[in-house]
């Protein structure tokens, strides 16, 4: 049997022919998930969040996001894409949504649903689950990275995550329906989210309860969005259609997804919305001291602008959330009214509670058993008290703390740490061949290649008078 | 294990990095979350009354498979009637420290109620020493 560990799926992929080793993403990793081994950046699966913080800082686009290939579509009978708001509002003002629409099922999907359709449904089922939640406050678990977050740094407060669907599970299991009622069966329907980042797929491939997703796959924003526009650029699909037959949702729906959308529908005057990892982090740490009183309810994204700011989104983020605020200004309120829709909110209302429980998968224990745990925890301040505390990242961890933790959990040597090697050195306990050894297998042969000697010392000048 | 962290009287800012800190050992001890919890309610409160009410004073945390014991010990005006001060809602801070959210008088007796065993003594003049007992298994 597989532990749940084994299972744990991650959309990130680290590609070892385009790697350079730089260190860019281990030092920027919020769960110290990457290390540098033999010149190139590793993951632990156990630590990863799937934030994708690594993907944005990456120079080198040596990290990929697996999506699922997409002729994959032509498996179903009915093809429909699940598209979030910010996707259309990627596009620049000259793309109308009729065009990115017909565009859509020119490239092969028979439906397009928009993500947050379901989203009026859940207003009802949010606020009641609030009010009677005991486990205050209630964390929206909308964002699949804060929800992995909680559950490797913060088990305390998974009992805080809002078990209800995040509306693209809930418009997949509307959108499941609909077929169903035609009498379709749902084995030829396949929902094909259009993910504006890593977390996303990582839920769906994994969800964070037992609850198995209906999505059929799931392609990347990026990619889509370069194929559409090429779609719409080859083909002269008109702009003169009714905008109405596409805009289809209520403002609160359009908002969703930008930060503030949850806390709007929230009744709740005692709420907040987080966005940023970081920000995030530093907040969840003073609602675990219990610092923090009276709020019933926290909106927290991994990205800064939410989903507008996700890692697949392929326009500039303040541009997304502005054309989306457009959007939802020129909405009124009822125009859901033109869906046949609200036939199927009591199914929605009543089917979107998340069977199962979120588990806590700490990565900050150092030992299951306490007593081990302990002397563990002596080692490492003892040998931490030893590193120089630069947090240069030689070693290959990306702290002194790390370092120490890795040294004591058998992952690392000390003689890894430049400084320690020094100390060493002027005392004989190292030769230089032995630190070249150490420093190789951090970062690889190519960057200690003994004959660059003669190009630096031109560049230097060493040898000159 | 042992630790000791000094509390500044009037710094609001950093009240609760006693309890951040003990709370982040606990975790790596792989202590019961329920117990965590409880723990670093209790430590909040004892903090922030030395930050409000005392002079300057010091945290002492003992942390063995058993159990956390931590004693604060404060230099300050002392509580003159203890069990009064153990009455929820009882409080005599001053109303500038009301407006920062401190001081409901909710204090000593939400220490009591997330601790196995809590003990005050005090001194008025002197100081007050606050002692909190949770079983960590």
């Amino acid at each position: 049997m597989k532990t749940k560990e084994e299972t744990f799926y991650h959309a990130l992929e680290f590609r070892k022919d385009l790697c350079m080793g730089c260190s860019h993403c281990m030092m920027k990793c919020p769960t110290q998930a990457i290390r540098v081994i033999d010149g190139k950046a590793e993951l632990n699966p156990n630590r990863c969040i799937d934030c994708g913080e690594c993907f944005r800082t990456c120079p080198y686009g040596a990290i990929s996001v697996k999506q699922d290939d997409f002729e994959k579509i032509y498996n179903y009978k009915y093809r429909i894409a699940l598209m979030p708001s910010v996707f259309t509002a990627q596009f620049p003002d000259k793309v109308t949504y009729p065009e990115i629409y017909k565009a859509l099922l020119s490239i092969g999907f028979t439906h397009v649903y928009e993500t947050e359709n379901s989203v009026d449904c859940l207003v009802k089922p949010y606020n009641e689950y609030i009010a009677k939640s005991e486990e205050k406050p209630v964390i929206s678990s909308f964002c699949p990275a804060i929800v992995r977050l909680i559950q490797v740094r913060f088990p305390t407060l998974v009992d805080n995550i809002m078990l209800i669907k995040p509306p693209m599970d809930a418009t997949a299991m509307y959108i499941k329906k609909i077929f169903e009622d035609k009498g379709i069966p749902f084995s030829e329907v396949g929902i094909f989210y259009i993910t504006p980042c890593a977390a996303k797929i990582a839920g769906i491939k994994s969800p964070a309860t037992d609850e198995e997703s209906l999505i059929s796959g799931v392609i990347n924003m990026d990619y889509l969005y370069n194929r559409i526009y090429r779609e719409i650029k080859q083909n002269s699909f008109g702009k003169d259609s009714d905008e109405e037959n596409f805009v289809q949702m209520s403002k609160q729906s359009l908002y969703w997804s930008l930060t503030t959308g949850e806390v709007r529908i929230v009744d709740t005057p005692h709420k907040m919305a987080i966005d940023q990892i970081n920000n995030v982090i530093e907040f969840l740490e003073k609602v675990e001291n219990e610092s923090i009183e009276d709020i019933d309810f926290l909106e927290l994204r991994a990205c800064y602008q939410s989903c507008a700011g996700g890692v697949l989104c392929a326009g500039n983020k303040f541009m997304t959330t502005d054309r989306a605020n457009k959007r939802a200004r020129r909405t009124s309120p009822n125009s859901v009214e033109n869906v046949d829709w609200e036939k199927y909110a009591d199914y929605i209302e009543s089917n979107c509670l998340l069977t199962g429980k979120v588990e806590p998968r700490s990565i900050v224990k150092l030992d299951d058993n306490m007593v081990e745990a302990m002397k563990k925890m002596k080692r490492i301040n003892e040998i931490n008290n030893l590193l120089p505390q630069v947090d240069c990242g030689i070693c290959g961890s990306p702290s002194c703390q790390s370092l120490a933790e890795d040294i004591v959990q058998n992952n690392a040597d000390m003689k890894k740490c430049i400084f320690v090697q020094k100390i060493l050195q002027q005392n004989d306990k190292l030769g230089l061949p032995e630190s070249i050894d150490l420093m190789k297998q951090t970062w690889g042969v190519g960057k200690l290649d003994k004959n660059l000697v003669h190009e630096i010392r031109d560049e230097i000048e060493v040898d000159k008078p | 294990m042992h630790f000791e962290y000094h509390v500044e009287s009037g710094d609001f800012i950093n009240a609760g990095s006693t309890s951040s800190a003990v709370k982040k050992t606990l975790k790596q001890l792989n202590v019961d979350s329920s117990i965590i919890k409880r723990t670093v309610v209790a430590l909040y409160e004892a903090e922030v009354n030395i930050v409000a009410h005392a002079y300057k004073g010091t945290i002492y945390v003992d942390i063995d498979q058993e159990a956390i014991t931590i004693r604060l010990v404060d230099e300050g005006p002392g509580i003159p009637d203890i069990d009064k001060a153990m009455e929820m809602g009882y409080s005599t801070a001053s109303p500038s420290v009301r407006e920062m959210g401190f001081g409901a008088g909710m204090g000593l007796p939400n220490i009591k109620n997330n601790t196995d065993r809590m003990s005050i003594t005090s001194k008025v003049g002197v100081g007050t020493t606050v002692e909190i007992y949770n079983k960590l298994q």
